[in-house]
């Protein structure tokens, strides 16, 4: 059989089935869409293996951080080391960059520097999930499902997010790309029963078919009952499409932007496309681990500083690529809990408490390191040994949940917890 | 009279004999549907001729020997697994006697030897490769499964220890010690009681070190305000905890044994610090809490917050022995809750040890509630997502009746009208772990010795251990079915047409060498009888049909009815050339580098073109 005959006559049938092939015409000119989408978008990264937050957002004015850490503190900015007796940096070595005169970012945040100029960027210190677990498992756990302490939540919060805007009737139906998640699995914060994508990279999005039966297997499922598979796989090749009308594979980054070839550069290289590309993106999520580093971590220079850079010069150059489309978006990063405040005995830190996140994208208020410095004294530290916490996690997301996405009430995403009395204003 | 009594006795054996063959007349599906649905139900699908088998055999028989999996020879899969898996065999002391736990103190030890601060690329690689080395033994226990369900004639009983694996789940990511438990659990706690007694079950499962340690009632103990079974006569209930949990330093004693006596001394001082991190301070509800929301009463099964608390005191001092060598359940009286205790409003009284647990363990296996959470789980993973409640109630009193005897509350399930009722066809989404034993056993393929196929399996939603909340995976449709996993459906079925499914070729099909040169529609419909129950719909078979042509070649973009029909290639391939690293904890346990679905697109002709489309289809979704 000739196979465009076939095709007329697979179109015929469903015609007979009471199935106008419209849609499928639709699905041809859904690679055609309609200009700039103005909707918000939350990207969420999520630095796995509990980040050293007094090392990233390195509290240079507190004394006593250079006491507990003789060998891996970060040297004083060079500004205010250079002729005062000051504790580690000589003026030339690496060392923090300054901030606001106390708090300074490692020397491998450089990238980042010039988004805290612009007003881009705001760190929260202090900051983390209260409960008191230094397992990572536990930790993570709590951090994605929102639920400190309570391990019985089945879902994550950024998928109860969706779900509770899934019940707004004003809004715009979701794309298939509302919420995407670079990596293989669906990852615990997105866990639930709002829809979402999980893609190991774009070029996982598509059908590993050649030719036509690509359009064979489509067919399959525009044909035959109207049941959860056929209806998904009808969707799933309309995403197939919408994204290969975005032509990912001739993307090139904008602004100049340089992405690390590293696996997170790709991750946020990817997000950038997807937020380019139209396709309804509301909800990014991508993740990068390296972080538990118990053993010769280093300071200015080392193990962690290599994982940084990474992490900044990802972070600035999807922020360039991005462009002036970074009035819609906002980036928080996360990690499931701080380290030590004492370094260990093999040049590490082990599990500690509270850490740092970083808040960016056009309307964060930035140019300010946000939260109550708790202090590094003994009798200051949590359980005498790591950086107290004086904001809770859930206050940071809640408030950018209402004030960049537009909540309501965050009762639904954040069950038992109410932060409004405590936002910080960091957007 | 004589007469007439044998042959009333003749007639109701023909009677009882074909009914035997189709079942009672109140089923609603058709003999030749039931056979089917026992094989996709009963079993990870069909493999070539066991229609036929069990059509011959007859489905009670099937039924009746299925639930009891002793009676089936099952040498070749043991050999099999011994053959190739053998550490999926091991005891938690064997295991990590031959791959030791490798940490990154080592290599700073090593380094500090030689008095070099930095850590050097040679030195990254040797961690690398050790650590590669030392957990490939997961990688066995992954294969081990996969190539279990695809051989193993005690279908039933492997469909319901996956089950119970997923009911009482674990994770190996949990921390180091869990995935050298993992072996034990599955072979020695779950797949033995599969079909047995649910207290059994319980109580094994509740001894088990993968999930003491998963749960963390390894580390549970009495409160400061509650009195301790037994004190420490050295250093006090915690003390005596800490004194020998395998994790620390040994007593000198036991110094010369397998395990920590051969640990360097910064490594066990990393160990001792991440063990320090989760030093037991007193009670963890982790374990009580779940038993009572997730292995037994279920969340709405009336229990309270108080209950959670003293189910979880009657558990104190339940925890592993020596975890880094031979890690045995022990009960530790020091650990112990020594306080009387009322569980669902049973008392425990005060001043007991080891049976506090017990007799908690017996009053939740014993509770109605507890009846029909696994009853209504049961139903709903055999019959339908939207379990029939007349089902769900005779199934729990079935369970009741016979102090939660497996094997015949599934008996209840899987011989009622329910199961066999119309609606229950095909009603079933396919879990990722179902769908590729599916295939794989349709193809008749030659099981996978690497974890390539376990990995396809975690690149379709689920991987094996891993999933790391202990509700485990759900067990209902909707949430197997999104946008990107259609699309690795049709994947993975396009990567196994093509060959890229290591044991896979549809040239190895057994009737592969005949149908290779049939007709089109001869291989159509062999196909169809092997992966779609022979039951494909007039458009599935029209469009399996369509194959190759060579005139489609030179056929326009759009037709007349604005139907794409683009035979342009997009050049995905050469994108898919630029793969990126596997994750690194992937590779530290063992697993193959790339893509588990190979790169690009696999050229499909013919046979195996069909095939592929057939395996992406939805109705291959379905079971």
């Amino acid at each position: 059989m000739n196979r465009r005959v076939f095709m007329k006559a697979g179109a015929m049938s469903l015609v007979t089935m009471g199935l106008n092939p419209t849609f499928l015409r639709r699905a041809v000119f859904a690679q055609q869409l309609p200009g700039a989408q103005k909707g918000k978008i939350l990207i969420c990264l999520f630095q796995r293996g509990a980040a050293d937050a007094l090392n990233i957002v390195v509290p240079h004015g507190e004394r006593e951080y250079y006491n507990l850490r003789p060998n891996i503190g970060v040297p004083r900015p060079n500004s205010i080391s250079a002729g005062s007796a000051g504790v580690l940096g000589n003026g030339t070595a690496p060392a923090a960059i300054d901030l606001d005169g106390f708090f300074g970012l490692h020397p491998s945040l450089a990238p980042l520097k010039d988004l805290w100029d612009k007003g881009l960027l705001a760190p929260v210190h202090a900051v983390g999930s209260p409960s008191s677990t230094r397992s990572h498992f536990d930790a993570q756990d709590y951090m994605e499902t929102g639920t400190p302490d309570n391990k019985g939540t089945p879902d994550g919060w950024l998928n109860r997010y969706l779900a509770v805007r899934g019940t707004c009737a004003e809004c715009e139906k979701p794309t298939p790309f509302n919420a995407v998640a670079l990596s293989s699995q669906t990852p615990r914060i997105l866990e639930g029963p709002a829809p979402s994508i999980a893609m190991g990279s774009l070029d996982d999005f598509t059908v590993r078919a050649t030719g036509s039966d690509v359009q064979r297997l489509e067919a399959l499922y525009r044909t035959g009952s109207a049941d959860l598979i056929h209806g998904t796989g009808a969707e799933t090749f309309d995403a197939v499409k919408m994204l290969k009308g975005a032509n990912p594979q001739q993307y090139q980054p904008q602004n100049g932007a340089t992405y690390p070839g590293s696996p997170f550069g790709r991750s946020l290289k990817q997000i950038a496309q997807l937020v380019k590309a139209n396709v309804g993106l509301e909800v990014a999520f991508a993740d990068v681990g390296g972080w538990d580093t118990h053993v010769q971590q280093g300071g200015a220079t080392g193990q962690l500083a290599n994982r940084l850079s990474d992490f900044a010069q990802s972070i600035s150059a999807l922020v360039t690529d991005i462009g002036n489309r970074m009035g819609d978006v906002v980036i928080v990063t996360m990690s499931e809990f701080g380290r030590m405040a004492r370094q260990n005995g093999t040049g590490g830190t082990d599990h500690g408490h509270a850490g740092a996140l970083f808040v960016i994208g056009g309307e964060v208020k930035g140019h300010k390191v946000y939260g109550k410095w708790p202090g590094l004294a003994r009798e200051q530290l949590y359980e005498g040994r790591d950086l107290a916490l004086t904001t809770d996690f859930r206050t940071v997301f809640s408030e950018i949940l209402s004030k960049h996405l537009g909540t309501k009430s965050n009762e639904r995403v954040f069950p038992g917890f109410d932060g409004r009395a405590n936002w910080l204003g960091v957007v | 009279m004589r007469k007439t009594l044998l042959l009333l006795g003749a007639t109701a054996g023909i009677a009882a004999l074909s009914a035997f063959a189709t079942g009672p007349a109140t089923r609603e599906q058709t003999a030749d549907e039931q056979v089917k649905h026992v094989l996709n139900r009963l079993a990870f699908g069909p493999r070539p001729g066991d229609y036929d088998r069990v059509r011959a055999m007859g489905i009670e028989r099937w039924i009746d020997q299925q639930l009891r999996p002793d009676n089936i020879d099952d040498r070749a899969t043991e050999q099999f697994v011994a053959a190739h898996f053998p550490a999926s065999q091991m005891s938690a002391a064997d295991l990590m006697a031959k791959y030791p736990i490798v940490n990154a103190a080592q290599v700073a030890a090593r380094r500090a030897a030689q008095g070099n601060g930095q850590l050097t690329r040679d030195d990254s690689m040797q961690f690398m490769q050790t650590a590669r080395r030392n957990y490939q033994f997961v990688a066995q226990l992954l294969a081990e499964r996969v190539a279990r369900a695809q051989l193993t004639n005690r279908q039933l009983d492997e469909v319901m220890t996956d089950f119970w694996l997923n009911h009482f789940n674990v994770y190996a990511a949990k921390g180091q010690p869990e995935r050298y438990f993992l072996a034990d659990y599955e072979t020695r706690v779950i797949r033995p009681r599969a079909l047995g007694k649910f207290r059994d079950l319980l109580g094994a499962v509740a001894k088990s070190p993968a999930m003491l340690f998963y749960l963390d009632n390894w580390q549970s103990m009495h409160d400061s305000t509650r009195p301790a079974l037994a004190s420490d006569a050295r250093r006090g209930a915690a003390g005596g905890f800490r004194r020998n949990p395998g994790f620390g330093r040994r007593p000198g004693a036991l110094g010369g044994a397998i395990g920590a006596g051969g640990m360097s001394d910064p490594r066990r001082d990393s160990l001792m610090q991440a063990v320090a991190a989760r030093r037991p301070k007193g009670l963890n509800e982790n374990y009580g809490r779940e038993l009572l929301e997730l292995h037994t009463l279920g969340v709405d099964g009336g229990y309270t917050q108080q209950d959670v608390i003293d189910a979880a005191r009657a558990l104190t001092g339940w925890t592993i022995d020596r975890p880094r060598q031979d890690a045995q359940f022990i009960f530790r009286a020091q650990m112990h809750d020594a306080g009387e205790k009322t569980v669902l409003g049973h008392h425990l009284a005060g001043g007991r040890g080891v049976e506090d647990g017990e007799e908690l363990l017996d009053i939740v296996a014993r509770d109605p509630h507890t009846a029909r959470f696994i009853a209504t789980k049961l139903v709903r993973r055999f019959v339908s997502d939207t379990a029939p409640r007349a089902l769900v109630d005779r199934a729990a009193a079935v369970f009741t009746k016979t102090d939660g005897d497996m094997r015949e509350v599934v008996r209840s399930i899987v011989t009622s009208d329910e199961f066999f009722a119309h609606a229950a066809y095909k009603a079933k989404v396919k879990s990722p772990f179902e769908l590729v034993v599916s295939a794989l056993r349709a193809v008749n393929a030659e099981p996978d010795t690497t974890p390539r196929t376990a990995q396809i399996v975690a690149r379709l939603g689920a991987p094996i251990y891993g999933h790391q909340a202990p509700n485990g995976y759900p067990e209902t449709g909707d949430a197997w079915i999104n946008t990107g996993s259609i699309l690795n459906r049709i994947n993975f079925g396009l990567a196994l047409a093509g060959g890229r499914v290591p044991g896979v070729s549809v040239d190895g099909w057994p009737d592969a060498a005949r149908l290779t040169s049939a007709p089109r529609d001869s291989q159509v419909d062999a196909v169809i009888r092997a992966f779609l129950r022979g039951e494909a719909s007039p458009d599935t078979r029209k469009i399996l049909m369509s194959g190759v042509n060579p005139l489609a070649a030179s056929a326009a973009k759009v037709d007349s009815l604005g139907i794409p029909v683009a035979e342009v290639d997009d050049g995905d391939e050469m994108m898919s050339s630029k793969r990126q690293p596997q994750e690194k904890g992937a590779r530290r346990m063992g697993m193959l580098p790339g893509d588990p679905l190979g790169r690009g697109k696999p050229q499909l002709r013919g046979l195996s073109q069909i095939v592929g489309l057939a395996l992406g289809a939805p109705e291959f979704q379905r079971r």
